[in-house]
């Protein structure tokens, strides 16, 4: 008989009974969010201030503490250089978009030549990465205190518009918090997931998602529980905190306050402009007081001050309907997200354009965060939703240099993810040994009009004449819209592959060392999570295994199914003695391999199945 | 990855160029309720990969059968017409023509949308060079669903060519479409 195994307490095992700890995360550009689900209701968490909105802002304190949060707002003005805001903006920023933001930042950015942008604080240099980082650390706590212990997964929102490396770099800042993330959902997505599951909508909505710092359009179509984006567009640097500008531009030249000011005077001046632009929400005017200057703002100005910025997004909107081939007359309703779609100016517009009912019943700062908070509900497995599909796409089109500087594009924007697509290239000159691949994102021709995500050579193509090599490169995007490419030489079959990390952005033995440098963990505590998180995978895979081999065996041998069967129990006894999580991983990816081409027949198999099956209901509804 | 001998079999779909769009979607559907990475969230890596691989196929299949042009292509290529796709060109006078005139128009309404001429006036006429297009390229694939189905792969071939041709032009309509939303 099998000795039966128990846990370790407080051991996190995949015993499904036990609910998982998931929750949605709303990394705003303003503000952050944290929301669980609860008697399978949505629900935004209150921090410790007891607020639902977490200002997106750090503190690096003089005794090397981190203020996040509510907290660190208050040193805004007394300590500019070290209290960092809007950070969001750049996240994932190579270093010409910082350079173009330089001047408007109000801290010191050091621009270093192939290396991240960081910003300058008595803390040393930190890059956007970590300071994203410490939000998300200060927001997850919310949910540490709520559950009583640490989460176990995050669904994170990111505006639809981010291109791989804003999401890879939210990513990084996620696992640098200690963050397992679930899945990087699309914000506007993640808001026509609040409203679409309270009703069984049914029909083509609009999501306009205009927040701090990035504007979204989204138009999807929702039929009985499956949420399809058609297209998507924006853009990720316009938003609540432009406006702000403006005013605050109108307000310096107003009183006489000239371009070369102190960092506190300049935050002075953006809480000022801020505050009139939330007055002038409700007020036909308002009247603003700074260092001896008092005038009064009217909405119809601000409007006039705005109004290209506004008619910007309506254009983008256009655009969208067209790639989604769809009329406005189509669209059953929109749905008003983020803080800015408050303005009155552009609720009017937003009427005009769309001519059909606007919907902001759900409070527009919280419906992403409610609807990531369902996501992970959903895919922490603690709902039985077999109905509910997201079919979400790529918001930017993936391409790859070719001769002369131009792009050739692999994967078009708005195609459904995940996808995976392939296409082959030979060599240019005689001999060639080396081929190098650019790979880009974006819809204009030129590789210089588009951003840039990675760079590498397949090496090792065995000398050729110039046409006769056949490199297949293949462009993988997954559900969280993150890229990884590949290239293979075909006759050769010399293989190169990388997950795609911006330049600029952080290797993955970076983010370890910083992890490791972290004073918030110990070095034992980062050793004893890793093996948890390997033991839960080998569980996983066991689990995995063992159902498969039991319901499956009819398409393996008498022999394939013995050693498979021997794998799983010699898995089982090393994963219960195992301490060392490397050699843990090391044994997964072993046994993960020996069982792909089973796993692969199954699936094929199960596909097979599902068509008979519905093959069979339609018969029986027919 | 998924070994199905064509996409058509992946929904379990007859090989022809008529298809029902609607039964389409809702295979299309239903395998992803099933094969979609979200529904493999809490499964081992292994799963998590080999669901992604087949939701990406899944997508890629509904793609190539949902639009007519790719399903065009899909067809000849899966009998043999591959390769020659690439090198087809067409000997036909008046399509070549037709081509020309098209072209010419397109680029007039674009000198003058360079020459500031009113927003509305363009808009108008893009819209009309845009249907005949449309109706050009509907008639077409009649002609495609026909040389098909009798069988006349040749003549398939050379439609396809001249479906490409159109199918080229509306995109680059389109690009000015939205070219002068920008400026609107």
């Amino acid at each position: 008989m099998a000795l039966m195994q128990i846990a370790e307490p407080g051991v996190f095992t995949s015993d499904r009974r036990q609910p998982m700890r998931a929750v949605g995360i709303d990394l705003g550009t303003t503000n952050s969010l944290i929301a669980i689900v609860e008697d399978g209701a949505p629900k935004v968490l209150s921090d410790s201030n007891g607020g639902f909105l977490i200002p997106s802002v750090v503190h690096y304190e003089k005794d090397g503490d981190v203020l996040v949060g509510a907290n660190a707002q208050l040193k805004v003005l007394t300590d500019p250089l070290n209290t960092l805001s809007s950070i969001k903006r750049l996240l994932g920023r190579g270093i010409t978009d910082m350079a173009r933001l330089g001047d408007k930042l109000p801290y010191e950015v050091e621009l270093r030549e192939g290396g991240m942008p960081t910003i300058l604080t008595r803390f040393g240099p930190v890059s956007p990465v970590q300071v994203s980082s410490e939000i998300l650390r200060c927001v997850a706590s919310a949910g540490k205190s709520y559950f009583g212990s640490e989460i176990d997964g995050a669904v994170i929102t990111v505006p639809a518009y981010f291109d791989d490396s804003q999401r890879q770099a939210t990513k990084d800042a996620a696992t640098l918090a200690g963050i397992k993330v679930l899945r990087l959902l699309n914000e506007p997505t993640a808001a026509a997931i609040a409203y679409g599951l309270n009703e069984s909508e049914e029909g083509i909505i609009a999501v306009y998602d205009l927040g701090g710092g990035t504007f979204d359009i989204s138009v999807l179509r929702l039929t009985k529980g499956v949420f399809e984006v058609l297209a998507t567009g924006g853009n990720s640097a316009l938003g609540g905190d432009d406006f702000d500008r403006v005013i605050a531009d109108w307000l310096c030249e107003q009183a006489g306050i000239g371009p070369s000011i102190d960092p506190s005077t300049q935050r002075l001046v953006m809480n000022i402009a801020r505050s009139a632009k939330e007055d002038l929400t409700r007020a036909e005017c308002t009247s603003i007081t700074t260092s001896g200057w008092r005038g009064v703002l009217s909405r119809e100005h601000f409007n006039k001050m705005i109004d290209s910025l506004i008619s910007e997004t309506m254009q983008t909107c256009k655009l969208v309907m067209r790639d989604a081939n769809i009329k406005s007359n189509q669209i059953k309703e929109v749905v008003l997200v983020g803080g800015s779609t408050r303005i009155p100016l552009v609720r009017e517009k937003v009427n005009d354009l769309f001519g059909c009912k606007a919907r902001s019943e759900l409070d527009p700062d919280q419906v992403v965060a409610l609807g990531a908070a369902i996501q992970a509900n959903n895919l922490a497995g603690n709902r039985q939703s077999e109905e509910m599909l997201l079919l979400d796409v790529l918001p930017l089109s993936l391409g790859i240099e070719t001769m002369g500087g131009l792009t050739e594009k692999i994967i078009p924007r708005n195609t459904t993810i995940p996808v995976s697509k392939s296409q082959e290239f030979t060599t240019f000159k005689d001999g060639q040994t080396a081929m190098t691949i650019h790979i880009v994102q974006g819809e204009r021709e030129l590789v210089s009009d588009c951003r840039s995500l990675a760079r590498f050579d397949l090496r090792n193509i065995p000398p050729m004449v110039a046409g006769s090599a056949k490199v297949l490169v293949t462009y993988q995007v997954d559900a969280d819209g993150l890229l990884n490419v590949s290239a293979m030489e075909k006759t050769s079959q010399v293989v190169s592959q990388i997950e795609v990390k911006p330049s600029y952005g952080l290797e993955e033995n970076e983010i370890l060392r910083m992890l490791d440098d972290s004073i918030r963990y110990s070095k034992n505590d980062i050793l004893i999570r890793n093996l948890r998180e390997q033991q839960v995978e080998a569980d996983r895979l066991i689990e995995d295994l063992t159902s498969a081999l039991d319901r499956d065996s009819d398409i393996l041998t008498e022999n394939e199914l013995l050693s498979l069967q021997k794998s799983v129990a010699d898995l089982r006894i090393f994963r219960a003695e195992c301490t060392d999580h490397n050699e843990l991983s090391a044994r997964i990816s072993t046994v993960a391999k020996t069982c792909e081409s089973f796993a692969q027949r199954r699936m094929n198999k199960s596909i097979k199945l599902a068509l008979a099956g519905q093959t069979l209901e339609e018969l029986e509804k027919g | 990855m998924i070994n199905s001998k064509s996409y058509f079999a992946i929904f379990s779909l007859e090989i022809d160029w008529n298809i029902d769009l609607l039964l389409l979607r809702s295979r299309y559907l239903n395998l992803q309720k099933q094969f979609h990475p979200d529904k493999f969230s809490m499964k081992s890596t292994l799963e998590k990969r080999l669901a992604m691989q087949t939701a990406s196929v899944i997508n890629d299949a509904y793609d190539t059968l949902a639009s007519p042009l790719k399903r065009a292509q899909y067809l000849l290529d899966l009998r043999g017409y591959g390769t020659q796709q690439e090198k087809y060109t067409s000997s036909d006078g008046l399509f070549l023509m037709e081509q020309i005139e098209l072209r010419e128009e397109l680029e007039m309404i674009e000198d003058q949308n360079q020459n500031q001429n009113p927003y509305q006036d363009l808009s108008k006429r893009l819209g009309s060079l845009s249907t005949k297009i449309r109706h050009r390229y509907e008639s077409l694939l009649n002609d495609f669903s026909e040389s098909y189905a009798k069988g006349l792969l040749d003549n398939a071939l050379s439609v396809l060519a001249k479906m490409q041709f159109f199918a080229k032009l509306l995109d680059q309509v389109e690009d000015l479409e939205s070219r002068l939303i920008i400026c609107d």
